[in-house]
């Protein structure tokens, strides 16, 4: 046990993900070891991150002013919208460059286990923005697990209502570089049946 | 370190650290086990989707310090596929997994019967042909049977009186004679009584002639006296989508919709008798 400050410093940090009782001691004393003026920056940006960061308004995702960059981008294609669970998951459907649409982020997947129900994610929000905006489709982008694949199936249903909407979802199937001797039967399967001709 | 093999259902998954996931499994000889399968989140690894829940699985696990770690897994069951893709089915098999792994207090201690009951529940859902809310309610009444809080139904479970009886209190432990009535008791009707014996004893012909009403009465009696002995409530057990899916459609549908005919509905089908199961 250290004095003061710094065992606050290292009770802190040890409550962080991933980090343990090792990491949260170096950092500790890295920080302690730093010049005054990078501390300073990192206090400043984790006051920031606290205060200043909003949700856009439109789709949800994490944005420093009321709408988000992707949103107040007139080149985005309007029309085309990617459902996601989380922030994160705007950022590797960003990585692929190839989608030009918006987004929305719902917050969450469905997961009955947690008490997650509907109410509790943006589908409200989703609905009256499709109702609002001239959407022609809704990719269902929720991850390829169990909570994700009944969001993905609870959020088909309340689209299906909607006259001239697509709704599409992602495909699923092998990873590259990967081998399929050690494909499960769940992911081989689907594979097999979302097959397309070469 | 020991390896031992098992057969289980996977009840629960919690992440953990990075790449890792805690998974509780209902297993057949061992209880509840608590384990983690590493790097089970990365796109690439070998375990894929078998182990998520309501997958019914055959896993070789060794035995670690605190908790134990998966090796290899195969699926037996895929339940979770026919059940995602029905959200009432979905929300009711969340239901079960929740009560089992309230229900099984200790870890490592066999519930035989209760991974029975687990694997043919799941199984029914799967294969929809029952009602997905009465084989919710018989579940949970076997369970509770198993665990040892089976509400008294025919007799009064104060005096033993024989029923049928009109008055059910949840405190004192299911159906009650006119003598020994708490106030405050429910006054379910005698259909209601039956169906929930029916469901019990596995009475399906019974079970499946009831009325709606009675269907829901039932469903309300059993949730409060699950709920009453696990002394918390039930986190999945708000959720359940029961009986004919509505979805509220929104104004703003029904305003862009308007003009144009009604899609068809997608309401379920009646259910045809099949073999199989231990929920026939």
């Amino acid at each position: 046990m250290y004095e003061g400050p710094v065992q606050d410093l290292i009770d802190e940090l040890g409550r962080l993900p991933g980090i343990g009782p090792k990491s949260a001691q170096r950092i500790a004393f890295h920080l302690l070891a730093a010049e005054a003026a990078d501390v300073t920056r990192l206090q400043e940006v984790l006051q920031r991150v606290k205060e200043g960061v909003r949700f856009c308004e439109v789709c949800g995702n994490v944005s420093a002013e009321e709408r988000c960059r992707i949103c107040q981008d007139a080149r985005r294609d309007p029309t085309v919208v990617c459902v996601v669970e989380e922030p994160k998951d705007v950022l590797a459907v960003e990585r692929t460059r190839e989608f030009r649409g918006r987004y929305h982020v719902l917050g969450g997947a469905l997961d009955p286990l947690s008490g997650v129900g509907p109410d509790q994610l943006r589908i409200r929000e989703l609905l009256a923005r499709i109702g609002a905006e001239d959407v022609k489709e809704v990719i269902l982008a929720t991850d390829p697990n169990t909570e994700g694949e009944a969001t993905a199936t609870y959020l088909a249903r309340m689209l299906r209502d909607f006259p001239g909407l697509t709704v599409t979802r992602l495909a699923s199937g092998l990873p590259m570089g990967g081998d399929l001797e050690f494909a499960d039967e769940l992911t081989l399967g689907r594979a097999l049946s979302g097959r397309r001709s070469l | 370190m020991s390896l031992y093999r098992d057969t289980g259902v996977v009840l629960r998954v919690q992440k953990l650290g990075e790449a890792d996931r805690i998974i509780t499994l209902l297993t057949r000889r061992h209880g509840k086990v608590r384990a983690v399968a590493k790097g089970v989140r990365r796109t690439s690894s070998r375990f894929g989707a078998r182990l998520e829940p309501f997958g019914h699985v055959d896993v070789q696990l060794y035995t670690g310090r605190t908790l134990d770690v998966i090796t290899q897994v195969q699926t037996l069951d895929a339940f979770g596929v026919g059940l995602v893709g029905d959200y009432s089915r979905y929300t009711a098999g969340c239901a079960i997994l929740e009560t089992a792994d309230r229900l099984t207090l200790e870890e490592a201690e066999p519930a035989l019967r209760l991974y029975l009951l687990v694997v043919g529940a799941l199984r029914a859902l799967a294969d929809g042909e029952r009602d997905t809310s009465l084989v919710l309610d018989a579940f949970l009444l076997r369970a509770m049977a198993f665990a040892g809080y089976a509400p008294a139904l025919t007799e009064c479970a104060r005096c033993s009186e024989p029923g049928p009886h009109r008055a059910f209190s949840v405190p004192a432990g299911g159906a009650v004679c006119p003598r020994c009535r708490p106030a405050g008791s429910a006054k379910p009707t005698v259909r209601t009584l039956e169906l929930l014996d029916a469901l019990l004893h596995g009475d399906w012909g019974a079970a499946e002639a009831s009325e709606p009403g009675a269907r829901r009465e039932g469903s309300g009696l059993v949730a409060a006296h699950l709920q009453w002995h696990l002394e918390r409530q039930l986190r999945s057990l708000p959720l359940v989508e029961r009986r004919a899916p509505e979805p509220a459609v929104p104004e703003v549908i029904l305003r862009r919709a308007a003009g144009l005919a009604p899609p068809a509905g997608s309401g379920p089908a009646g259910a045809p008798v099949s073999p199989g199961g231990m929920f026939r």
